[in-house]
């Protein structure tokens, strides 16, 4: 450990993982014996987890189980307490000083975060702002492009999520639907190798819930972002992803495709999260 | 009792040093608002001494007279070599006295900025300064306008301090013209009302300020 409470590895073993994965696809996004504790509480266990590029995961799992604290730490919101999360080959969090990972400083972090993008559950969209500007706001100061350019891209990301005629109006007079979808195209105009939606319907009204997953399908259907989707939305589960991770207490339980974990579980705690699941929603609709 | 000749004959004077008032309120408030933001910010540093000290600094000048501040920079200060006019004195004495309390105001707006703002931020990937230029302070300010606003009239009616440091504001221009003439109903009340009808016309200009703002 180094004075800043993080683990320092050596990168000989970093190497080793990633010889291995050369054989296949190279993933983008690769958790290593990832481990995160709010003081004594541990919430996230020796995560290892690899995501390959395109691919659209989503991951379930009961309230308190980690899930939002695994996106988190992707998006750089919060800190591992220990190990190495990869991103597209670098690691998000540790530079390389002379073969061995050290903490990174904020110009490395600004650099591999520019890959990764995120959809709140609140939206937390910018109040005081048109919704065109929300949308401009980022590739204006960030990516650096001219207030034309950024406008024109905007527009067409608006019109993709089918809020085009929207420009002008701030956040408050829209529903809380067309929120989410201006919130969506805010992170996708950035153009992030990796989205991350945590639980993005869960503030919804049941009626616009919709709107936003088939957002999210047409996304996901052009193959071109790799998402990780926390969701308690099993059929659009089901329908989107290549693979579900079931997470329980703070380990990843359970992994494969969405028929053999939705149809076939095999582990006690995911039929047993599965069947509270039905009975809930049997129960709600 | 109450000599209207008299009245007009000095209130071109009085104008004159309203004009002094009116020019050390501003200049005053800008001083404190541009302050008041700089320690706002040294003490949500992550640099535990700058805030440490900022915050022991805030809380000296809060709890001392401004009156003894005054007299500090007015008459210590040149001992030191630093010898100011009485108005830059008076300016920078309400500005940095006022500055500690507008840094708690701009403290509370900034700290009602949900953390999710903070997110969104991150997650854009925007640098600190875009964040908090674009992000943070327009949704930080607007909600604290009117106490910033009760302090700028709290200010101004501070000002009459300032003739401690030999500057003739309005209210020691009507004392000087009362005790030449012997007659001090007329100034007085006059300078009165002048302090009452510009916080009045301030408190309609905060309220008309806080309004646009708040429009989103
Ligand atoms: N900033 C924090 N400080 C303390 N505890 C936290 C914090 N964030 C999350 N937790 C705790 O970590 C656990 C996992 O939270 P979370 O990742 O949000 O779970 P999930 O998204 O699966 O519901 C919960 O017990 C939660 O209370
Ligand atoms: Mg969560």
């Amino acid at each position: 450990m180094n004075s800043k409470g993080v683990v320092v590895i050596e990168a000989a073993q970093l190497n080793q993982y990633a010889d291995i994965s050369a054989v296949e696809d190279k993933p983008i996004i690769r958790y290593q014996k990832v481990s995160k504790s709010f003081g004594d509480l541990k919430v996230l266990r020796d995560i290892d987890l690899d995501i390959a590029p395109g691919e659209v995961v989503a991951v379930i799992g009961s309230s308190g189980s980690g899930k939002t604290t695994l996106a988190r730490m992707l998006m750089t919101l919060e800190q591992p307490t220990s190990g190495v999360i990869m991103v597209d080959g670098e690691p998000l969090w540790h530079k390389e000083v002379n073969g061995e990972l050290v903490p990174a400083d904020e110009k490395h972090i600004r650099r591999v975060r520019s890959k990764i993008g995120m959809v709140f559950q609140q939206f937390n969209l910018f109040p005081h702002m048109t919704i065109l500007r929300n949308v401009t706001e980022a590739p204006i100061h960030v990516l650096g492009i001219s207030r034309a350019e950024a406008k024109e891209k905007a527009i067409a990301m608006l019109n993709k999520v089918g809020l085009g005629n929207k420009l002008d109006v701030f956040p408050a007079q829209l529903s809380g639907g067309q929120q989410q979808r201006v919130a969506i195209a805010r992170a996708l105009v950035m153009r992030p190798k990796v989205m991350l939606c945590d639980e993005v319907t869960s503030a919804l009204d049941p009626e616009l819930v919709g709107e936003v997953l088939e957002v999210l399908k047409e996304i996901a259907a052009e193959g071109e972002t790799t998402m990780l989707l926390i969701t308690h939305e099993m059929g659009f589960a089901r329908d989107v992803a290549d693979r579900i991770i079931f997470i329980d207490k703070g380990r990843i339980v359970e992994q494969g495709p969405p028929r053999a974990i939705l149809g076939n579980p095999r582990n006690p705690r995911t039929c047993e999260f599965l069947s509270r699941f039905r009975q809930q929603w049997i129960s709600k609709n | 009792m109450w000599d209207w000749e008299y009245a007009f004959s000095i209130m071109p004077q009085l104008l004159e040093a309203l004009q002094i008032t009116i020019i050390a309120t501003i200049l005053g408030f800008l001083l404190a608002c541009i302050l008041g933001l700089l320690l706002a910010f040294a003490r949500r540093s992550k640099f535990k001494p700058l805030s440490l000290v900022t915050g022991g600094v805030v809380e000296f000048v809060r709890s001392t007279p401004l009156l003894a501040q005054l007299y500090f920079i007015f008459y210590v200060l040149p001992q030191c070599g630093i010898t100011l006019s009485p108005l830059s004195a008076g300016v920078i004495g309400l500005g940095l006295h006022y500055s500690t309390y507008l840094s708690e105001v701009y403290r509370a707006g900034i700290d009602a900025v949900p953390r999710g703002q903070w997110e969104a931020a991150t997650a854009l990937n925007l640098s600190r300064t875009r964040t908090w230029v674009s992000i943070i302070l327009p949704q930080a300010i607007p909600p604290v306008v009117p106490v910033m606003g009760n302090y700028f009239i709290g200010m101004f009616k501070d000002t009459p301090l300032l003739s401690a440091i030999t500057l003739v504001e309005v209210l020691q221009a009507a004392k000087i013209i009362g005790s030449r003439t012997f007659q001090y109903i007329e100034p007085i009340t006059i300078v009165g009302l002048m302090f009452l009808v510009l916080s009045y016309v301030s408190s309609l200009g905060i309220r008309r300020l806080e309004a646009r703002l708040n429009r989103w």
